[in-house]
């Protein structure tokens, strides 16, 4: 192949025609290059589809159709002594509060002069579930209200919702108990005058789970905070508990057999699967130490004993990546190792331990699967926690549980909620991101 | 630069590093065999020899920075001003106080020059207040024969500067803790002719202050600084004398082989 004896006299003197050798390599460079570019497209490829059907999934969770109405609320109904006695006020159940909501749906339709088949009854079908709750809620908290006609924002059922947005329509419908062709009609007449309205939906993003017949009013806002309050433990438990690992290991242990037996296991958990973490943490967290099922501490527990092998693989990466002679050098003039590393090692190490660290944070964030077997998925996280302690130890849901709790659901209008919550996700994840990425900059701006 | 002058050839009389015996294993190899010498205070005393014979590890050991080094074992005695350096009472970072060192590669801290230098005598608590820390400071770099390069641009960052500025801030530096010994491995191994007569200079300076203990690849830098020199071979030191004697008159045949660049 590389037969030199018979074209010696060519390779000299001819450098303006290029070689066999030479073309030969040039072809293999471009081929190189093409299948690297090549790569390099069929990644980007996926990534632009996976946005695409994410973003044309779940942005249209962020709308949601509301209904105005303005509700007469009679105070024969409502509270019959007209003593305003909260506490009978309070016996008054939502059911006592439907005909109101008919009786406001009669009149609206009425008053737009608007002809349809539909009873009171049915009407009420446009509306959520929920709207009577709505209505209760307020008037229990402003009984001054009894006895006046008072405009409420209420939420369209997922119907309306899902027939506004284009999911739902008429052929759907006849294969559906919930709502009929002529609701559509009446739709259509009440967007026209602006009654049902489709606005940007902020319950989504801070309101809490609903049942599954609710799925309009479902938010992923209680399960962020859940995702938050796991956070902070792992924040709090792994950094410092991984950084300290590392830099012992790094600059003071031995080198024996010990060390090296800690060092594999390290690398090792990294790869151990996550659900793995999520039996030790129900075993240990759980049965052992007793602590609440489906708290986010108990989850920030074992999130941070999956993030801890990624934490001190980077921190030790990024402790190496320090050059020994920094190290020579603050020796060299007398400072002990403990000041070598704090004031020399660490600070010129600390973009890459950052880095790290928040690279594992993301990672725990999306974590789903430990948080199956310590109840956290399938939780309906229905209540906000009542202050800071009740946020780590009362139960909750998490961003990637909530996800996977409403994909699971057969309604259609929980699926689109399931990709508008991916989309929170990844805002959050992109924002993490984008934090690793200022400080690394900040932290190496001090060159 | 080559003349010697006959005033600067006057060696003091006092022993200020004793070694008797010293042998140093890194594992397996036995990198240093044997080693007994007497270096004299204020003085400049030169290690030469051929790649490998030892003479950074042995220079390593007078300030036990062998300590960090995994899998190197010391014995033998070693002693500064009487005291047995390897001694379990020593700490070996009050020891490196007192003993300097200058690497092969300059390595200033990245941070400002100013920082670089006040780093010492803040860790060891020589300043009470600034000023007294800008002080050393200016003495440090003017000790370092680069004060009036950097003196507008004290808080740029000392990694930006050339080669030789570096290695000078990192003498600088090792002075700045007043030490009583200063070692340098090949200082000048990365610097150019100009920057190395500039730190031939200086060390010839520091000689009124301390010891200084410097390792050499070249002949005739080791003429041209230093008093005495130490010739290792292959972990022995084969010779050690008056430079002048080495270089004119060696006793070992191998010394003579190298300096007239035999073997190496
Ligand atoms: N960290 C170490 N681990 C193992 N062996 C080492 C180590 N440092 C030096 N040695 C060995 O010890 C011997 C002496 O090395 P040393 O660095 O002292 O030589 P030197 O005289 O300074 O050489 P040079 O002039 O090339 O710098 C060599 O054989 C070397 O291989
Ligand atoms: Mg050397």
């Amino acid at each position: 192949m590389t037969d030199i004896s018979n074209d010696t006299p060519a390779r000299h003197g001819a450098l303006l025609v290029t070689d066999a050798r030479t073309k030969r390599r040039n072809r293999a460079e471009t081929r190189f290059k093409a299948y690297g570019i090549t790569a390099l497209a069929i990644g980007m490829a996926f990534l632009a589809a996976l946005l695409w059907a994410i973003l044309s999934n779940g942005l249209t969770a962020f709308g949601q159709t509301y209904v105005q109405l303005d509700v007469p609320l009679l105070e024969e109904k409502l509270d019959k002594d007209g003593d305003r006695d909260p506490e009978k006020i309070a016996k008054v159940s939502t059911f006592g509060y439907k005909p109101l909501i008919e009786a406001a749906l009669t009149d609206l339709v009425a008053r737009e002069g608007i002809e349809t088949d539909l009873d009171g009854k049915a009407l009420t079908k446009i509306l959520s579930e929920s709207a009577a709750a709505k209505i209760r809620d307020r008037v229990l908290a402003n009984p001054e209200l009894i006895g006046r006609t008072v405009g409420f924002d209420l939420l369209a059922s997922s119907r309306v919702d899902g027939y506004l947005k284009g999911r739902v329509s008429r052929e759907s419908l006849a294969r559906d108990k919930n709502l009929d062709a002529a609701h559509l009609d009446l739709v259509d007449t009440l967007s026209d005058v602006g009654v049902v309205e489709k606005r940007f939906n902020w319950a989504f993003i801070t309101g809490a789970d609903a049942s599954d017949s609710r799925p309009e009013q479902a938010g992923i806002g209680v399960a962020m905070l859940g995702s938050f309050f796991m956070m902070m433990v792992v924040l709090a438990l792994s950094l410092p508990i991984g950084v300290a690992a590392s830099i012992y290991l790094e600059e003071f242990a031995p080198q024996n057999r010990l060390t090296d037996i800690i060092e594999v296991n390290i690398s090792n958990l990294a790869a151990v699967p996550s659900i793995v973490f999520g039996i030790l943490g129900l075993a240990v967290f759980i049965q052992f130490m007793h602590l609440p099922q489906s708290a986010p501490l108990v989850g920030g527990l074992v999130l941070t004993l999956m993030t801890l092998p990624t934490i001190i693989i980077s921190t030790r990466a990024a402790l190496k990546a320090v050059p020994p002679s920094i190290r020579d050098a603050a020796l060299g003039v007398g400072a002990s190792k403990m000041q070598a590393v704090t004031h020399h090692v660490l600070p010129l190490a600390m973009p890459g331990i950052l880095t790290g660290t928040i690279l594992g944070l993301a990672q725990a964030l999306g974590e789903t699967a430990p948080l199956l077997l310590i109840g956290m998925v399938g939780y309906i996280a229905t209540n906000y926690p009542d202050g800071v302690a009740e946020g780590f130890l009362s139960p909750n849901s998490a961003m990637p549980a909530q996800i996977y709790e409403w994909a699971k659901r057969a309604d259609p209008a929980f699926y689109e909620r399931a990709w508008g919550g991916i989309i929170v996700l990844l805002v959050f994840l992109l924002a993490m991101n984008l934090i690793a990425v200022l400080l690394r900059r900040r932290f190496e701006r001090r060159w | 630069m080559n003349d010697m002058r006959p005033m600067d050839n006057v060696v003091t009389d006092k022993t200020k590093i004793t070694a008797r015996d010293v042998h140093v294993h890194y594992g397996t190899t036995h990198a240093i065999k044997g080693v007994d010498v007497d270096i004299a205070d204020r003085t400049v005393t030169a290690f030469i020899g051929p790649s490998g014979c030892g003479k950074s590890t042995f220079l390593r050991c007078l300030n036990r920075m062998n300590d960090t080094i995994p899998g190197a074992v010391v014995t033998g005695k070693i002693r500064i001003d009487e005291a047995d350096i390897y001694d379990p009472c020593v700490d070996p970072v009050q020891l490196r106080a007192k003993v300097g060192m200058v690497f092969q590669k300059p390595n200033p801290f990245p941070k400002s020059i100013y920082d670089n230098v006040a780093y010492g005598p803040k860790i060891h608590g020589l300043a009470r207040n600034k000023a007294e820390l800008d002080d050393i400071v200016e003495k440090a770099l003017r000790r370092g024969a680069i004060w009036d390069e950097v003196k507008d641009r004290l808080h740029a960052p000392g990694t930006g500067l050339s080669g030789g500025q570096q290695q000078r801030l990192c003498i600088a530096r090792a002075v700045a803790t007043e030490p009583e010994i200063l070692l340098m491995d090949e200082p000048c191994s990365a610097l150019d002719p100009i920057a190395t007569a500039q730190v031939e200079e200086l060390i010839d300076e520091l000689r009124r202050n301390f010891s200084v203990v410097i390792v050499t690849h070249s002949m005739q830098q080791a003429a041209r600084v230093s008093q005495r020199t130490a010739f290792f071979h292959l972990g022995h030191l084969v010779e050690y004398g008056e430079t002048g004697k080495i270089f004119t008159n060696p006793e070992d045949s191998r010394t003579e082989s190298y300096i007239s660049g035999r073997i190496g």
